[in-house]
């Protein structure tokens, strides 16, 4: 402990950094942040930890409420982002910032657009982008659009635009959360690449593997505070997950055989078109059986939003079938879909699975509240309702002040265990889970899971949509994997399955025939 | 976070205090610029209005209608759709009701139910338009039915001054409503009459039906999340259609009672105002009906208290313009003051981790 620390050596520092935001939410406390000169240091943590409220602050999205920021030994205060990028730190965020009807090289100078006369110059704009892309090896048509670039080249571009605009510290806010294991070896090149030509990168994530795999330094947060500091190698990932969650954390699932029975779902050629005319669902089919979890692995936005809501009714069927235990369910009110026994998580909870300025008992009961149950002399039943909220807040441990307490004071694991509620007590024959567990926490995230494997033991049939491919593959018997709004590949038993397979197929490095593919489809 | 939520519900008053506050006082600051005896002035502003019995009366005349249209815009909004077409329900309900009273004999019980209801029927149909254009043709509310006022303005001049006028009045009016159609009066020595009672009888219809129904439960979350609504099941476009059909049924019933009650002819020859004063009203209530009475009564107290002070002093009326409009821009500025409740949340979540940080090292 009497060791002196050498600030020298540190390109950045962050020192007692306390934010709280406006409803009273502590996202930082006293957080130190000290980043080394050409390192690739790793922030991590849990969902909700503090992670992107900590580099907000950074790149001057947020204004603490104290501490302190150094960089190169000085002192700055940093109120916005253009500030932060004179300074030369420059942060890459989960969702792209790029306009996407715009081409690469325009995209590459919004905002410094070098001109002619007055006049944008688009060739110099071109220019200016070859140079970069060559200077970091970093490969890219400057004229192509945006919006036909694969993902990872998006990342390539937004990458490309801080290094255009001359800074030395890059924030990487959980770059791999979009990409297929291959893209993300890939992009772990173009780090250490950078690394090696004297850039500073700040890697967030809670993916051990990765860090382990690419960075030199650590800290971790947890509720807003760091439990920890200390060198990558030094730590084993369980170390690293004890410090992240402050228990040991179980990666598996426990769960016995599926016993499926009657076939519940049947969709057959699904074909959904966009106002553009491009098949987003392209000719789908499969089943899903009573008692069993069928899962959708892929990236996000290749289809599988608008698979789930075709079948329950959120966007109108165009063609192909889908049928519930033998009836026809499309074009019928979404009522009606819910009265059959379809459940929904919606992968946005705050648009379609909750009201954020309603209370909790009120987003509980959306479903339910018309049913004769519920109302008395013509009104609502306010104790019946009162008692069924607080036994579901209990049951699914919703941590809030009351039932009254409105759905945004509650943190994003709570409140989709709030949707959870609702949605798994309807008692419904089909859940479509969509993203159960984007962006909340491991705890919560353990819970909805364990929920939805004792759903099926009840003999519900399953269809669970996750980008997490860990998540996928635990959880479901079966599995489909979906790129660009077609089934690429069914797996009809998860167990000895890898990551790895299932992302080749994703990337189309290994295609399975139709027969294979077929085989998801049973009467 | 329980301390968080109770700053939140002080500052929705507080930030309404203050704004009646600066209204005062910037009204203050204008009569003793513009009075000569600025005490006397304001002294007949605020108390003039409880002086007599005649003068608390008028309160109560004023505050009636405003009862109805609060509540009927109190429906609409909640749904959040911006339909301004209170003012066009109000006015041209009012016609109608005056044409069943003039042209039809009925007995006196039945008379003014039917030619309320009719004022009713028609100030539905006015604010449905607007909500049927923006279902069917997407057409803004607010627009459409800014625009919809017009036509019940001049549609119910024409069935004033050609159908039903009455050449004998003197000035543009209708003829006199039949005495079967009168709504009695409450109290002597005023104008106050049996509207009153309706109009809190709709308050309460309001407040049952908007906050503890199933049919004002999901007007309210359509009003909040219209996605949601729709992921739950709920049919947004019936719900949204019937909530304006019903917030205008009792704008119109409004200007029913108000014809009935306070004139003995129709003699409206422009938007008496009573629809938009409604929507200010609503925003002051937050759209509860529940708190729809205090507010009518606020309003009506200045505006008595603007007309007191105008005939005593040497101060216009027009000074309540003022007032008012600086207290729903204050009350609408969904910032203004949030600074200090921000600087105060921070501060209760502060205490509230020290405190739990305290009782840690306490237990250990």
């Amino acid at each position: 402990m009497n060791k002196v620390i050498d600030n020298t050596e540190y390109i950045l520092r962050m020192e007692n950094i306390t934010k709280i935001y406006g409803n009273g939410f502590m996202a930082n406390k006293n957080v130190n942040l000290r980043v080394k000169k050409g390192e690739i240091h790793a922030l991590i943590g849990e969902n909700g930890a503090g992670k992107s409220t900590l580099m907000k602050v950074l790149f001057g999205q947020e204004q603490p409420e104290e501490g302190k920021i150094f960089y190169k030994g000085e002192e700055i205060k940093i109120t916005n982002p253009l500030v932060a990028l004179a300074h030369g730190i420059g942060m890459v965020h989960q969702h792209f910032m790029l306009v996407p009807s715009l081409t690469v090289a325009e995209n590459m100078v919004l905002g410094i657009e070098p001109k002619n006369k007055g006049f944008f110059n688009y060739q110099e704009a071109v220019r200016l982008t070859e140079e970069v892309s060559k200077k970091y090896n970093l490969p890219i048509d400057p004229r192509a659009k945006v919006k036909d670039l694969p993902v990872g080249y998006k990342q390539r571009v937004e990458i490309l635009k801080i290094l255009l605009r001359g800074v030395e510290v890059l924030i990487l806010d959980e770059p791999t959360a979009v990409l297929t294991p291959q893209e993300t070896e890939e992009l772990f090149v173009q780090l250490r690449e950078l690394k090696k030509q004297g850039y500073t990168i700040i890697f967030i994530s809670h993916k051990l593997n990765e860090i382990k795999a690419l960075c030199d330094n650590l800290t971790v947060l947890r509720n807003g505070r760091v439990t920890g500091t200390a060198k990558v190698a030094d730590l084993t990932e369980q170390d690293i997950s004890r410090l992240m969650v402050g228990r040991d954390v179980m990666l598996t699932i426990d769960k016995e055989e599926a016993k499926p029975k009657k076939t519940v779902l049947k969709v057959r050629n699904l074909t959904y078109k966009n106002s553009d005319n491009k098949a987003i669902v392209n000719n789908v089919s499969f089943s899903i059986r009573e008692g069993e979890i069928l899962g959708i692995a892929g990236v996000e936005g290749n289809g599988q939003r608008e698979i789930s809501s075709l079948i329950t009714g959120l966007i109108e069927n165009q063609s192909g079938e889908i049928k519930l235990f033998d009836e026809d369910i499309t074009n019928i009110s979404i009522r009606k879909i819910r009265e059959k026994g379809v459940a929904h998580i919606s992968e946005d909870r705050m648009t379609y699975g909750t009201v954020a300025d309603a209370s909790v008992e009120e987003n509980i009961i959306s479903d339910r509240y018309y049913k004769d149950d519920y109302n008395k002399y013509g009104l609502l039943d306010k104790k019946k309702i009162a008692e069924l909220s607080n036994e579901l807040i209990k049951e699914y441990r919703v941590k809030c002040d009351s039932k009254d307490a409105e759905i945004r004071t509650l943190s994003g694991g709570n409140i989709q265990k709030v949707v959870a509620a609702r949605e798994f007590t309807s008692n419904p024959k089909l859940i479509i889970a969509n993203q159960p567990t984007r962006g909340i926490d491991v705890g919560a995230s353990e819970f909805i899971r364990k929920k939805l494997v004792s759903l099926r033991d009840e003999g519900a049939a399953i269809l669970l949509i996750s980008a997490d491919l860990t998540e996928v593959i635990t959880v479901s018997d079966s599995l489909l994997v979906m790129s660009e709004g077609k089934i690429v590949a069914y797996f009809e038993d998860t167990k000895n399955l890898t990551e790895e397979t299932v992302g080749e197929y994703m990337l189309g490095i290994k295609k399975q025939t139709a027969e294979e593919i077929g085989g998801v489809c049973y009467e | 976070m329980n301390k968080v939520m109770k700053i939140e519900n002080q500052f929705k008053v507080i930030r309404i205090a203050f704004s009646i506050a600066i209204a005062l006082a910037i009204a203050f600051l204008i009569i003793s610029f513009v009075s000569d005896d600025p005490l006397y002035t304001m002294y007949n502003f605020i108390i003039g209005p409880f002086t007599s019995i005649n003068r608390i009366g008028n309160i109560i005349e004023v505050m009636t209608p405003l009862l109805f249209t609060a509540v009927g815009v109190c429906i609409m909004y909640s749904a959040n759709m911006i339909n301004m077409a209170s003012e066009g329900a109000f006015f041209l309900g009012g016609v109608a009701t005056a044409y069943v009273a003039v042209t039809y004999t009925m007995p006196s019980g039945i008379h003014p139910i039917i030619s309320i209801l009719a004022g009713g029927i028609v100030g539905a149909i006015v604010c449905g338009i607007p909500a049927i254009m923006h279902i069917k043709f997407n057409a803004l509310p607010v627009v459409s039915s800014l625009m919809i006022n017009y036509v019940c303005l001049y549609l119910g001049l024409f069935i004033v001054n050609y159908v039903i006028r009455d050449p004998q009045a003197g000035y543009m009016a209708s003829y006199k409503f039949a005495k079967t159609a009168i709504l009695p009066e409450l109290f002597s020595k005023t104008n106050v009459h049996l509207g009153l009672i309706i109009g809190l009888a709709v308050v309460v219809f309001g407040y049952y039906f908007l906050m503890r129904s199933k049919w004002g439960y999901s007007i309210r979350m359509i009003g909040k999340n219209t996605s949601f609504a729709k992921y739950s099941g709920m049919n947004v476009t019936a719900i949204l259609l019937s909530c304006q059909l019903i917030g205008g049924f009792i704008a119109g019933i409004g200007g029913a009672v108000e014809q009935l009650g306070m004139y003995n002819r129709f003699q409206y020859q422009k938007l008496p105002g009573h629809g938009f004063d409604g929507v200010m009203i609503a925003i002051l209530a937050r759209y509860n009906p529940k708190f729809v009475p205090l507010a009518s009564f606020f309003l009506a107290y200045i505006r008595v208290g603007a007309d007191v002070m105008a005939r005593t002093s040497d101060v216009p009326v027009e000074i309540v313009s003022i007032i008012q409009a600086v207290i729903i821009i204050f009350v609408a500025s969904e910032r203004f003051l949030e600074g200090w409740k921000y600087r105060r949340i921070v501060k209760a979540t502060k205490d509230t981790h020290a405190e739990a940080e305290k009782q840690v090292v306490g237990e250990a």
